[in-house]
């Protein structure tokens, strides 16, 4: 556990960057700080591993005063992720992965072989060892970074806008890989962004942080999108949250069963309803309609690839998505990527209205 | 003219004996290369320190640009006469040239170290620090490879520089290609003038060929510019 204790950093006269702000980032859990540009996220991230040296007040991990830590002894044992990733340019991929466990004194082999362990578990196997950063994208350097950052197998990651400089498409990836990475290691991390919408899909708690390094609220993305504790908080946090917040949320919504039609052959089906196409596998494709297959074996040329596609166990907004962008305004539902059924937006709709709301508050209600 | 060039360099009698042209070329190599490493040793440690620390940039730039001001062959006659009277033999004319060679060839090394150093990614450095190396592991890990295309260029300046103006060092006595040069205009020889000028271009852009030889074995080639996006 991450402890920071009435922590303030005053740069010169003036406000403080942080001010008085005590929090804890529990152990095995992904804690974010957000708020606006300026607000103390970065400088309240780099007192942890003494980058910057508070005024007053203390931090602690798992108890101990890390004052006392000699600095660069503190931060090998802590991985660090930035924003631009930091790469060594003249170092191949392999070895900026080895750095730190060459730092802590491991052998030549024990760090390779642990280099190109963790290359594997970013999804950056076997090639991509010998490459130079120069080479790679910036979602693939980012992914070095936090290669890097794990190689030594910290149980504490700090991580500053890691992905706020990655395409949208790259982004996602690297989110979903860093939560399924977490999941898998149990890495105890604190990670600043910018990015509410982030800080909510990554976040077990989230910390809001307003001007001069203040903490605004503290609490789980659920309760951050139900309960927004003031004005900035509701502000910040933005105007669909009541939508968002279902991303939280589940609820027994019926499946219709659906009959998809091959890919690959001839429709023995006419009519001009929507059907939908799936693979060998029975994982579906997209939506076809009849009259402009005619007589040709189903191509896919033919498809609509306009939904989105739920999973059975999905939160409620994940169901609404699909059964809303759906072409044929039936929801597809996979589990485990195989074709589970449809679901209609009506139904989810009802769900919605039936599911519990936290404290009785309904989402929908603007704050009075 | 040519042909009357070409005639003295092509001269066996010019190719052997005392004051030939190996024995003036390798006197001028010598002299060259005492002052450029001389030059690196004092250089490389400065650009070294105000590029990690950043501190002195200002002071350092002064001294860079006052120092490409000087008038070699002014430096050279003062140098001479201040220490002639004090030193014995050999030493005595060497001095004064190879402080001037030094002093030529101080800026183009302090300039290209510490750009070099500065020029490395402010985000790899800060990772550096992130992940928990001391500043001389910083220093030599990250900023001095990072910097060696930079730290390279500065010492072939700094090189071609010096080889150029070691010429003047036949103006006090000296062996080296210069005095081709001197000797050829004292006694009306335009030949052996034009071919000494030759020599010494020549000797400078082998003497570079080298250098580009070993930087390319020293420079990583994930900073050649074929591997950057
Ligand atoms: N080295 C510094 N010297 C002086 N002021 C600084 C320094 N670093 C940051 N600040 C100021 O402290 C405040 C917080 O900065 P920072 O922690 O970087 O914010 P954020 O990461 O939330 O954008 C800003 O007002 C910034 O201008
Ligand atoms: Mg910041």
């Amino acid at each position: 556990m991450i402890r920071l204790e009435a922590v303030t950093k005053q740069y010169d006269e003036g406000t403080p960057a942080v001010d008085n702000l005590t929090l804890e980032a529990g152990t095995g859990e992904i804690t974010v700080l957000v708020g606006p540009s300026g607000c103390g996220k970065t400088t309240s991230l780099r007192m942890i591993n003494r980058m910057i040296e508070p005024t007053s007040g203390r931090i602690l991990i798992d108890g101990q005063d890390t004052a006392q830590v000699p600095a660069a002894r503190l931060r090998r044992d802590i991985g660090y992720v930035i924003q631009h990733a930091g790469l060594f340019p003249h170092r191949t991929v392999l070895h900026n992965v080895m750095t730190v466990p060459r730092l802590n004194g491991w052998g030549r082999a024990r760090a390779e072989t642990r280099a190109r362990e963790v290359l594997e578990l970013v999804g950056l196997p076997g090639d991509f060892a010998r490459r130079y950063p120069g080479q790679l994208s910036g979602g693939q350097q980012q992914r070095v970074g936090v290669a890097r950052a794990l190689a030594s197998d910290p149980s504490v990651m700090l991580m500053d806008e890691p992905f706020s400089a990655v395409d949208p498409i790259a982004r996602e990836g690297l989110q979903d890989d860093l939560l399924r990475l977490q999941g898998e290691l149990g890495t105890t991390i604190v990670l600043v962004t910018h990015d509410i919408d982030e800080a909510i899909k990554l976040g077990h708690r989230v910390a809001v942080l307003r001007q001069g390094g203040r903490l605004a609220q503290f609490s789980s993305p659920a309760d951050l999108l139900a309960h927004p504790a003031d004005d900035f908080v509701a502000d910040f946090v933005g105007r669909d949250r009541g939508y968002r917040a279902l991303s939280f949320q589940q609820h027994e919504v019926p499946v219709h069963p659906e009959e998809p039609v091959p890919l690959g052959q001839p429709l023995t089906r006419r009519g001009d309803e929507w059907l939908l196409a799936v693979d060998e596998e029975s994982r579906p494709q997209g939506w076809v309609v009849p009259g402009e297959v005619g007589d040709a074996p189903v191509g896919r040329e033919h498809l609509h690839r306009g939904g989105t596609v739920a999973s059975v166990d999905g939160s409620l907004r994940a169901l609404l998505d699909a059964a809303l962008s759906s072409p044929s305004g039936r929801g597809v539902v996979v589990r485990d990527g195989v074709l589970a059924g449809t679901v209609r937006a009506e139904e989810v709709l009802a769900a919605i209205q039936a599911a519990p709301r936290p404290d009785g508050t309904s989402i929908q209600d603007e704050r009075p | 003219m040519i042909a009357t060039i070409w005639a003295w360099l092509t001269d066996p009698a010019n190719w052997s004996g005392a004051g030939s042209i190996p024995d003036q070329t390798l006197e001028h190599l010598r002299l060259s290369f005492i002052a450029l490493v001389v030059a690196a040793l004092i250089a490389i440690p400065i650009g070294l320190y105000v590029g990690h620390t950043g501190r002195g940039r200002v002071v350092l730039v002064n001294i860079v640009s006052a120092f490409r001001a000087i008038p070699s062959l002014g430096v050279l006659f003062i140098a001479a006469l201040l220490l002639l009277p004090r030193l014995k033999g050999e030493l005595a004319f060497e001095l004064p040239s190879l402080i001037v060679l030094v002093l030529l060839g101080m800026p183009p090394i302090l300039s290209g170290v510490y750009a070099g150093i500065q020029q490395v990614d402010p985000a790899a450095r800060d990772a550096a620090r992130g992940m928990g190396m001391t500043g001389q592991q910083r220093l030599w890990r990250v900023e001095v490879p990072c910097a060696l295309p930079l730290i390279f260029s500065g010492l072939r300046s700094s090189m071609l520089q010096i080889i150029a103006t070691a010429t003047i060092a036949a103006v006090v006595g000296l062996g080296g290609l210069g005095r081709f040069l001197i000797d050829g205009q004292a006694n009306r020889k335009y030949d052996e003038m034009a071919g000494g000028a030759i020599l010494v271009a020549v000797l400078a852009l082998l003497v570079d060929l080298v250098f580009a030889a070993l930087q390319r074995f020293a420079v990583s080639p994930g900073l050649a510019p074929a591997a950057r996006r």
